[in-house]
């Protein structure tokens, strides 16, 4: 079942990315881009990190595609098309770089030996386990980052708001 | 669950507190009533430092291993509130006259206060990264204050830009000692450090490289330092003085706890790099300083410059037994330096009308129309150059001392020279102010809280000129060895 399971998430993880990288359409590629982040999500899933799974979602689905899509609505909101390649020495450069990686990712798989996955300690990447540390061990750190946050919200309303500046 | 002792949080959270407290009551108030806001964040402060004062010093890392409490987290609490609380006094009808008078700016001022705090008591490089953020978004903010002069919006997004950049450099440098280490806590750091070096020393050398880099940057190091004259320029004149103050001063806590503190051991490593440092600042801060004209520009080569002499005080902490002079070197210096640079600005703060950009030549003449302002001018520009009878003679001689103990001959050698140099631009201001008649009959605007804040400055500033261990009570005794 889980082996199963793992071919279709795996296939269906590599299969949208090839899609998005294909694509010439930016909006095109972003669904499919979506597609990847949730097979990996489900991939997450099977290795019982729940936790990260749902950043997984959460945050690279649900914020930062959304992201992705309003940048691309906003640029091409007339064309709707790719953008026209204005540094041509990007594409071959990029062929090279990404085969430079192929290669050394399969050396180390290579080198190391593809052997079962190690099983991770109980209750490592659940909700619980992420809660505990976060509210026990990083408390002061988890607070302070709430006071950094209200920071940064204060400057967007400081830089952004419509007010004659009396 | 362990019970959580926040005991040594109250002074931040006093801080955090009053900003939240004047966010709301911003809300609450007509707009002529602003200057409440400004009360409440000043009574905050003090609150906040009688607290300080009053909690017991902790040995042992608090909350988790996250902070400390000892006495260097309560000497630069200290430091960080008396420069935010005269930074504040300096602001009081500059934001009204630019037009800038909003409740955001001083719950700004004050969260930004609060990272310096937390930066100077952290017990964790994770600690140190959430202080350094909590001090810089504020200040990127405050640096677009004006946000409809194109040079105000020029200096929030250079130095947002380049900020956003040293952090994740830093980032990352955190990222490298952890792999290298295993670990984040200083503490833990510095006994595995001291008993040998595990895992990769190529890792641990390149995350030591890069979270340096990442302080320097905040500090305005040469070569890390090509914001802070267009940034220092661009933003609001009273932003300036608070970031040319607290933020150079939470790095250099920063420093102190991470190089001097945690990697003690790797000193034979960074105190290379370190010397370096010190070197190209004080040698570009102080010539590039020479041909400034307009006055913000020249108080940013100033305020490099003596990052220079900061890194000095810095690299002399080589060993255990000079870690205390050192340290307490540092402190003296950055004590001397924030009143003579809050003064300092203050006094540009006074002769700045609205959309202006002062020269030199503005203040030609000053002494005649308006004689205690230009002697105020006077005693600030004659202790930044460290000369008695001021304050700034002993803080450059405190340095010095302590790095020729450290057998850093060439440092002190070379920081007296380039002193001599920062001679001249200094005396040039007091020149303008003294001998050269009035241009234009240009106005001085003499707010009451202003002038109270240069006058404080003033009086500091002379005060510890003829009798410098009036700090000894601030600056922790076990640590203050006169040479």
């Amino acid at each position: 079942m889980r082996s199963v399971l793992f071919w279709i998430l795996a296939l269906a993880a590599v299969g949208s990315s090839l899609t998005m990288i294909t694509r010439s359409k930016p909006v095109h590629s972003a669904i499919a881009f979506l597609g990847t982040l949730v097979s990996l999500a489900g991939l997450f899933l099977l290795l019982y990190a729940q936790f990260v799974a749902i950043l997984q979602i959460v945050i690279y689905a649900g914020a930062i595609l959304v992201l992705f899509l309003f940048v691309i609505m906003l640029l091409h909101a007339r064309s709707g098309e790719g953008s026209v390649e204005k540094l041509r020495l990007q594409r071959p450069l990029a062929i090279v770089l990404s085969l430079a990686l192929l290669a050394g990712v399969s050396f180390l798989f290579l080198q190391a030996g593809l052997s079962e996955a190690p099983t991770p300690a109980a209750g490592m990447g659940t909700a619980e386990e992420v809660g505990k540390t976060l509210f026990d061990h990083f408390i002061l750190p988890f607070e302070v980052a709430s006071v950094l946050l209200l920071a940064g919200i204060l400057g967007a309303v400081v830089l952004s708001k419509k007010e004659s500046w009396s | 669950m362990t019970s959580l002792d926040l005991t040594a949080l109250l002074p931040a959270i006093i801080v955090t507190g009053t900003a939240l407290f004047v966010l709301l009551l911003d809300l609450f108030i007509r707009s002529e009533q602003r200057q409440w806001l400004l009360w409440m964040s000043l009574m905050g402060i003090v609150a906040a430092g009688v607290a300080n004062g009053l909690i017991p010093v902790q040995g042992a890392p608090l909350l988790q291993g996250m902070m400390r409490f000892d006495e260097i987290s309560k000497a630069f609490n200290f430091l960080f509130l008396l420069g935010c609380g005269l930074a504040l006094m300096l602001s009081a009808d500059y934001l009204v006259r630019q037009g800038i008078a909003r409740g955001e700016y001083y719950a700004l001022v004050l969260l930004s206060t609060l990272g310096a705090m937390l930066m100077a008591s952290s017990a964790d490089l994770l600690m140190i990264f959430l202080g350094l953020e909590t001090l810089s978004i504020p200040l990127y903010i405050l640096a677009t204050f004006l946000r409809h002069q194109t040079n105000s919006q020029e200096a929030g997004l250079k130095y947002f830009l380049l900020g956003a950049f040293s952090s994740a450099l830093f980032l990352y440098g955190i990222a490298l000692v952890y792999g290298a280490t295993g670990t984040t806590q200083l503490d833990t750091l510095f006994t595995i450090l001291s008993e040998s070096i595990e895992g990769e020393p190529l890792l641990l050398y390149a995350g030591v490289g890069l979270l340096l880099v990442g302080l320097a940057f905040k500090a305005a190091a040469v070569p890390f330092h090509t914001w802070a004259p267009d940034v220092y320029e661009g933003s609001p004149t009273s932003a300036t003085a608070f970031m040319a103050v607290v933020a150079k001063a939470a790095a250099f806590a920063a420093l102190l706890r991470v190089f001097a503190f945690a990697f003690l051991a790797l000193s034979s490593s960074w105190m290379f790099l370190m010397g370096i440092l010190a070197v190209l600042t004080m040698v570009l801060g102080n010539v590039v300083a020479v041909v400034q004209l307009n006055l913000k520009r020249l108080l940013a080569y100033s305020s490099i410059a003596h990052a220079g002499y900061l890194l000095i005080a810095v690299a002399s902490t080589q060993n255990a037994m000079l870690l205390g002079p050192a340290t307490s070197s540092l402190l003296f210096y950055l004590l001397i330096y924030t009143f003579t640079t809050l003064g300092a600005f203050g006094v540009v703060i006074l002769a700045e009308s609205k959309g202006e950009n002062l020269s030199l030549t503005d203040l030609s003449g000053l002494a005649t129309r308006h004689p205690w302002v230009a002697a105020a001018m006077a005693i600030f520009m004659i202790s930044l150059a460290g000369l008695p009878p001021t304050a700034g003679f002993f803080a450059k001689f405190y340095v010095f001392s302590t790095a020729i103990q450290a057998g850093e001959l060439g440092l002190a050698l070379l920081g007296v020279l380039t002193s001599v140099i920062s001679v001249y631009y200094y005396l040039r201001v007091v020149y303008y102010i003294y001998m050269r008649p009035t241009a234009v009959e240009r106005p001085v605007y003499l707010s009451p809280l202003t002038v109270l804040g240069i006058a404080l400055a003033a009086i500091g500033v002379l005060a510890l000129g003829i009798y410098p261990p009036l700090a000894l009570s601030w600056i922790p005794q076990t640590l203050f060895v006169l040479p």
